[in-house]
């Protein structure tokens, strides 16, 4: 019993810690770097609560793909991080004051914190015992909360079409493949047959209509 | 397996479907089609889709239908509120035409974006739990930053989307959280689960609820979850402007009732005196903060910041004549707004479209009808009998007297006289100051989508049945 407690704290603490050195590192690069250390962490916790596959997911879309854009970002765009934090110390006071207020209220609910006793029993779907955590999500995901799941596609939908209108610019000098010119060329078209008379070579008028 | 078909059925969401699918047909169209007259063509069958939506919605067997296991729900006020919703969505893709004609906007996505958020729209009005509110919230609002920044090479069109977007994210945070509270003290996130779970209000739900609701605030732009709006209004395109004035606003005061009146019956004195404060506080700002306004769109997103102070009056009192009150409001709110900004988009000058009150000095003189109308709409808007505006107040400040909420309709009234000052202003501007200029000629759509608003304004109340007696029996079937 004593070691599952112990990986808590472990998994706990160093997901705190290095979600604070997010904030205070100098070096953005640093901060993406701890921002992959709360992810792993995090997702440590989960395997203890018996979520794997939550865990495993945490890992393959923070860490694989959302972290590592944060990098290429960082990496890519000439951003002076240090003139952006110029202004954490002056408002570093009334955060604190705010964020304290907040604390305390949160303390106060979850002191006054009461389960309902069927809360248990109200849970929509009963969690399956015999099969993996992966399966019964794939049980209800594309079934009993099919909607949900093509609601959120629509939302994807929007964002993928959202990038697009913004950033998508048609530039006019910029030469584009197109597969339907290039699967409609033959060979008349890209090549011409000269009978060259020997000792003349080819003539200028005829480079020219060679060049098409 | 467990899972059966039952309560699964697909009818009730046909609408809803058909406008996914068109929506998407429609985007494969203008992606595989060349350019040219594509613009043009999406945003007719968009228009088209739009209203066949609404015939299908309308078609619907009557009475109160569910599915997917309860978490979707059409009855009277889901069918009301979205017709509402579809009516605001064409129309401003009829206004959008001129905006969306010029060569170097020519973006057909604009319309697929409004279709698709109003799908978001129609979800989160139909939305029987809490999972497919946010979903349905999300569809909604992201469709809705792209579009506030679709002038992307203007500098103020991109701030908007950006301030909206990183605002709308931050409220969209809190109502998460509010809504997993609510989740962990109750239980469920079935509306109807929380109804029977929440029967006294401890700390926790109190907790959730008032983080829920600062989430909802903040999508119908009500103090203190306002400071988006004025920014927001007058940095958007004006088509879209008028966008975020009408449809986004009535699928998110139809959420606002939906949960408050459907989720909360239980604890009313708790959430009665948050809205109370919200009320009171955006009426006020609404009527004081517009005066010093000098750009008609900023003046137009203080008035709706009040106007939905002015609607959620109705919502305060908790009771059927308040909820029918809402959708009165609502309904003549949008039919106010769009004409008005007819007339907003109307205002050009070689060219240029004007965007101050001192470019409407003398109007009445150079376009004496344009002027008439606009006077109309903005003394509606002012709630000055007998036009539509003051019967919307009429009903909820009524509804608010018979909850024994004095104070808050006394203030209500007061704040509307406040309110009915910076309007006469700009009519004071347009029939008495000398004419700066002519102003282009209108549009056939704008005058239109003007003369309908206006005659709409007008006669309401000579024959204000059917609006009425529709809205009650909307009111009616949430309780």
């Amino acid at each position: 019993m004593i070691l599952p407690a112990l990986f808590f704290y472990l998994f706990a603490g160093v997901c705190v810690a290095s979600a604070v050195m997010v904030i205070v590192s100098r070096n953005p690069v640093h901060s993406v770097l701890y921002l992959i250390l709360a992810f792993v962490n995090a997702s440590g916790l989960f395997v203890l609560m018996g979520a794997e596959f939550l865990g495993m997911m945490l890992i393959v879309v923070y860490v694989g793909a959302v972290a590592v854009l944060f990098l290429f970002v960082i990496m890519m765009l000439d951003v002076d991080f240090t003139e952006l934090r110029e202004g954490f110390l002056e408002y570093l006071p009334i955060g604190l004051v705010i964020g304290g207020i907040f604390l305390a209220e949160l303390l106060l609910v979850a002191g006054g914190w009461v389960m309902k006793p069927d809360t248990a029993k109200q849970i929509t779907a009963a969690i399956p015992t015999n099969v993996s955590n992966t399966e019964a999500l794939g049980l209800v995901l594309y079934t009993k909360y099919i909607h949900y799941f093509q609601i959120a596609g629509m939302v994807l939908l929007v964002a993928m079409i959202g990038a697009i209108v913004l950033t998508l610019r048609h530039k006019a000098k910029v030469k584009r493949q197109d597969i339907n010119v290039q699967n409609a060329r033959t060979p008349e078209l890209a090549m011409a047959v000269r009978k060259v008379a020997s000792g003349q070579g080819l003539q200028d008028s005829d480079a020219a209509e060679w060049v098409k | 397996m467990s899972f059966s078909s039952a309560g699964y059925q697909l009818l009730p969401v046909l609408p809803e479907l058909v406008l996914a699918v068109g929506a998407m047909a429609l985007l494969m169209l203008g992606a595989y089609r060349s350019e040219g007259t594509t613009t043009r063509l999406v945003t007719g069958l968009a228009v088209v889709l739009l209203v066949l939506t609404g015939v299908l919605e309308l078609m619907l067997p009557a009475g109160k239908l569910t599915t997917f296991g309860g978490s979707f729900i059409v009855d009277d006020f889901a069918r009301f509120l979205k017709i509402l919703a579809i009516i605001g969505s064409a129309v401003t893709l009829i206004l959008s035409t001129e905006f969306l004609s010029d060569p170097s906007r020519r973006i057909f996505e604009y319309s697929i974006l409004v279709l698709l958020s109003t799908l978001g729209m129609m979800v989160l009005i139909s939305a029987a739990d809490l999972i497919m509110l946010y979903l349905g919230l999300e569809l909604m609002s992201l469709a809705l930053y792209v579009v506030a920044a679709s002038n992307r090479d203007n500098a103020k069109s991109t701030e908007a989307g950006l301030k909206y977007f990183v605002l709308g994210a931050l409220s969209s945070g809190m109502l998460l959280y509010g809504a997993s509270l609510i989740y962990g003290f109750t239980g469920t996130v079935d509306f109807a689960g929380i109804a029977a779970a929440v029967k006294t209000g401890s700390v926790g739900i109190v907790f959730g609820l008032v983080f829920l609701l600062a989430g909802l605030c903040f999508k119908v732009s009500a103090v203190p979850f306002h400071m988006w709006t004025p920014d927001v209004y007058e940095g958007a395109p004006t088509p879209v402007t008028a966008f975020f004035a009408s449809a986004p606003k009535v699928a998110a005061l139809a959420v606002f009732t939906r949960v408050t009146l459907t989720a909360f019956p239980g604890i009313v004195p708790q959430w009665q005196q948050i809205l109370v404060f919200v009320a009171i506080a955006s009426m006020a700002l609404g009527s004081f903060a517009a005066i010093g306004q000098r750009n008609i769109k900023r003046l137009m997103a203080y008035s709706s910041i009040g106007h939905m102070g002015f609607a959620l009056v109705g919502l305060a009192s908790g009771t059927v004549e308040g909820a029918q009150g809402v959708l009165v409001y609502i309904a003549i709110y949008v039919a106010m707004t769009l004409g008005t900004f007819a007339v907003i988009l109307s205002m050009k000058r070689d060219g240029q479209p004007m965007e101050q009150i001192s470019d409407f000095a003398g109007l009445s003189r150079t376009n004496p009808m344009l002027a008439f109308f606009f006077a109309m709409l903005l003394f509606s808007l002012a709630g000055i009998p007998p036009l539509a505006g003051f019967f919307a107040k009429w009903y909820v400040f009524v509804a608010a007297i018979k909850a024994g909420l004095f104070t808050l309709a006394v203030i209500g009234v007061l704040t509307s006289v406040v309110g009915a000052f910076y309007y006469l202003t700009i009519i004071k501007v347009m029939y008495f100051d000398e004419p700066a200029g002519q102003i282009e000629p209108m549009r056939i759509e704008l005058r239109t989508v003007l003369a309908v608003a206006g005659i709409f304004n007008i006669f309401f109340f000579v024959y204000p049945g059917p609006l009425v007696s529709v809205a009650t029996a909307a009111a009616k079937s949430l309780f």
